[in-house]
């Protein structure tokens, strides 16, 4: 059994209109030490499935259904006493923005010990010596100094080394992070992730890294999850979904990336837009901007109008494609003529 | 620190300079102050010796000049009405002034942050819901009505009896609606001397009951501006990443909710704050004329009714004093709060 398991996580706002189901059948599972990818576009859903593991996500926004089992424990339906034990304790989150992160009124040192004064019966002191091997950790220069300094006096890349640091305090389980490099310097990204990457595996940290940049999770992540209009469709080892991706979105997600592009001409795109939540459009989301709901002869593949597509296997990975079930069942079909 | 202090001293100095040049017109165009001093049957020539012996025939900015160098010393002539130093006349009415204006502050701040923080935290609440009600209410409504509404109410007392008498439920719902009245609603009372010409309702439970009546009816018009201000605020604060970053944390709600939102809550708080204190000082007139309070309000509005020119002036000279000086300090403690001022101007 996996360290947190996440089955049919079915996630809604409710407006005034009516409720906007933002995830629906959200299922993943991540091993200690494992680090799992999240990517799609904006507005997929991968921010809302990170917060709402923790049942963070802001009002109006709740949890319809699902369960979230972490360490044998169902986080869904737990008291919000409970989940803040596990909260920064087992499971704690890294943010996009670090320039918003950090309160500003508060310094670096009191942000710090008051989080593991919140976990643990600790003096001041000794949670000011933790943090201050935690700044230490994150490669931070004059870490002593840091602690009695303001988030202000910091830039952009040192103050997400301290939310790192700030993570990693109590020695959790898993870290979340929701796209934690996408605010900051390019020349900077590298050495944020790299320093992430080195202290998960170190301290073996499982990790959930949400983000858009495919070159990024292929570093990073051995496994990977494809988020589409609040659905994952597809999901397995990075390397094969990278290398021969089924779903035909995703397929297009690494056609887009501008080093598949031939040089001088216009980069790949997939055309159209992501579908608004609150107007799916019917049968799997993706079909309207979907080359292949056509076959190749010519004729339709109703079901891509018509049916939600499941889960189907192929290799290690699973796609939720009609096109690519049509495919295995056309592979299989002969080889069972032959025997 | 200290250049900070200088450069808020040059600001204060430009604002009372162009305090004191309007209050200095006032007194040049408003009547003729020989006519004050002699009677109808003195002849003109006199009147012009008189006016000419007093400096009144030099220019304007001579005549200014001489007002500024006496200002500086505080010594802005004589009242007419009191016959003493205007200056004396204002010192004995500001102790009376500054207590009203301490309790209503006091009022407001220990009612405004319970209120605010609470109605952001449960917006939805049916309690929240009465106080933004209220609130709304409290704007719209003119202190000297809410003056006269808390006199009837609270020192003549009022007895309803729209319920049957002769029930035991009916006598006790009309006890319930009246009000027994009795409250002290005129003057100060017998406050305590303290030293000099001050003296205080704060040393005796009589004097502050005294108080009561006058400041809540004075504070009435800004704590519904601070509900709200502090609700509006805290909202937004609540929406922020460090408030749902202090949330993953693990921290728990009331030290998210009381440490992290709220101090963050005050920063504009404090500034619309600083002002409104002062204009509070501004208000003192409608509230000490209800109350018959003998404060600077009182005092200011009766000069004006007796055209005792010099007194108008010194009040508009001190209540831009007492103006300054607030925002100065709120400046300052605006600065204390918010680590992202720096008050000496060292790049952070």
């Amino acid at each position: 059994m996996s360290l947190l398991d996440v089955s049919n996580l079915d996630v809604r706002f409710a407006l005034r209109r009516g409720d906007v189901k933002a995830l629906r059948d959200v299922c993943f599972s991540l091993d200690r030490g494992e680090r799992l990818g999240i990517v799609g576009e904006s507005g997929a859903g991968k921010s809302v499935a990170a917060f709402s593991l923790l049942n963070l996500i802001a009002k109006p926004g709740y949890i319809a259904g699902g369960s979230i089992r972490f360490d044998g424990q169902e986080l869904i339906g737990m008291s919000d006493r409970g989940l803040r034990k596990i909260r920064g304790h087992r499971i704690s989150m890294i943010f996009q923005d670090p320039m918003m992160t950090l309160n500003p009124v508060l310094t670096i040192g009191e942000q710090m010990v008051e989080c593991l004064k919140a976990h643990r019966r600790i003096g001041t002191r000794d949670a000011r010596a933790i943090s201050l091997r935690k700044l230490e950790q994150v490669q931070i220069p004059s870490p002593e100094a840091r602690l009695d300094q303001y988030p202000h006096e910091l830039s952009g890349g040192m103050r997400q080394r301290v939310i790192i640091a700030i993570a990693l305090l109590l020695d959790p389980d898993i870290i979340i992070a929701d796209e934690p490099t996408t605010a900051l310097d390019v020349t900077i990204q590298a050495e944020i992730m790299a320093l992430l990457l080195e202290l998960c595996e170190e301290q073996n940290v499982g990790l959930i890294l949400i983000t858009h940049d495919l070159g990024v999770v292929s570093q990073v992540t051995q496994r990977m999850l494809v988020m589409y209009a609040g659905r994952v469709i597809e999901q397995g080892p990075t390397r094969e979904i990278i290398n021969d991706p089924q779903h035909p979105y995703t397929q297009g997600l690494i056609n887009a990336l501008p080093q598949m592009a031939t040089p001088g001409s216009r980069l790949n795109q997939i055309p159209g837009s992501m579908p608004s939540l609150n107007n799916l459009p019917s049968g799997c989301a993706f079909h309207p901007r979907c080359g292949f709901v056509t076959r190749p002869d010519g004729s339709t593949r109703q079901a891509c109008h018509d049916e939600v597509p499941g889960f189907v296997t192929s290799g290690n990975c699973q796609a939720a494609c009609h096109m690519v079930a049509e495919m295995i069942e056309r592979e299989r079909i002969p080889a069972e003529e032959q025997d | 620190m200290i250049a900070f202090l200088i450069k808020r001293l040059f600001h204060a100095l430009l604002v009372m300079f162009v305090i004191s040049v309007i209050a200095f017109a006032i007194q040049d165009n408003l009547g003729d102050p020989i006519q004050q001093m002699v009677g109808q049957s003195v002849p003109e020539s006199e009147r012009e010796a008189l006016r000419e012996e007093l400096g009144l025939n030099d220019p304007f900015a001579v005549q200014y000049l001489r007002f500024a160098a006496n200002a500086v010393q505080f010594d802005f002539g004589y009242s007419y009405v009191f016959n003493e130093p205007t200056t004396d006349v204002i010192l004995r009415h500001l102790p009376a002034t500054l207590e009203l204006v301490a309790a209503a502050t006091f009022l407001i701040i220990a009612l405004s942050i319970p209120i605010g923080v609470y109605s952001a935290i449960k917006p939805r609440a049916w309690l929240s819901r009465f106080f933004m009600g209220v609130s709304i209410i409290g704007i719209s409504i003119p202190v000297f009505l809410t003056a006269i509404v808390l006199i009837q109410l609270f020192a003549i007392g009022v007895s309803w009896s729209p319920f049957p008498a002769d029930t035991g439920w009916g006598a006790w719902l009309n006890d319930l609606i009246s009000t027994e009245g009795g409250m002290p609603a005129y003057g100060r009372g017998e406050p305590v001397p303290v030293f000099g010409t001050w003296e205080t309702n704060f040393a005796s439970l009589e004097g502050l009951t005294y108080l009561v009546l006058p400041a809540i009816s004075l504070a009435s018009i800004m704590l519904p501006l601070f509900i709200r201000l502090i609700r509006a605020e805290m909202l937004e604060v609540l929406q922020s990443d460090y408030v749902k970053f202090a949330r993953a944390k693990g921290i728990s709600p009331r030290r998210i909710y009381f440490l992290h939102a709220l101090k963050n809550t005050m920063l504009p708080v404090i500034t619309v704050g600083g002002v409104q204190i002062g204009t509070l000082v501004a208000y003192t007139i409608l509230t000490e004329t209800v109350f018959q309070w003998p404060g600077m309000g009182l005092m200011f509005l009766d000069a004006i009714e007796r055209s005792d020119i010099p007194l108008i002036v010194t009040y508009l000279m001190i209540v831009g004093l007492i103006f300054v000086i607030t925002n100065t300090l709120v400046d300052l403690i605006y600065g204390l709060v918010n680590p992202t001022v720096k008050l000496t101007g060292k790049p952070a």
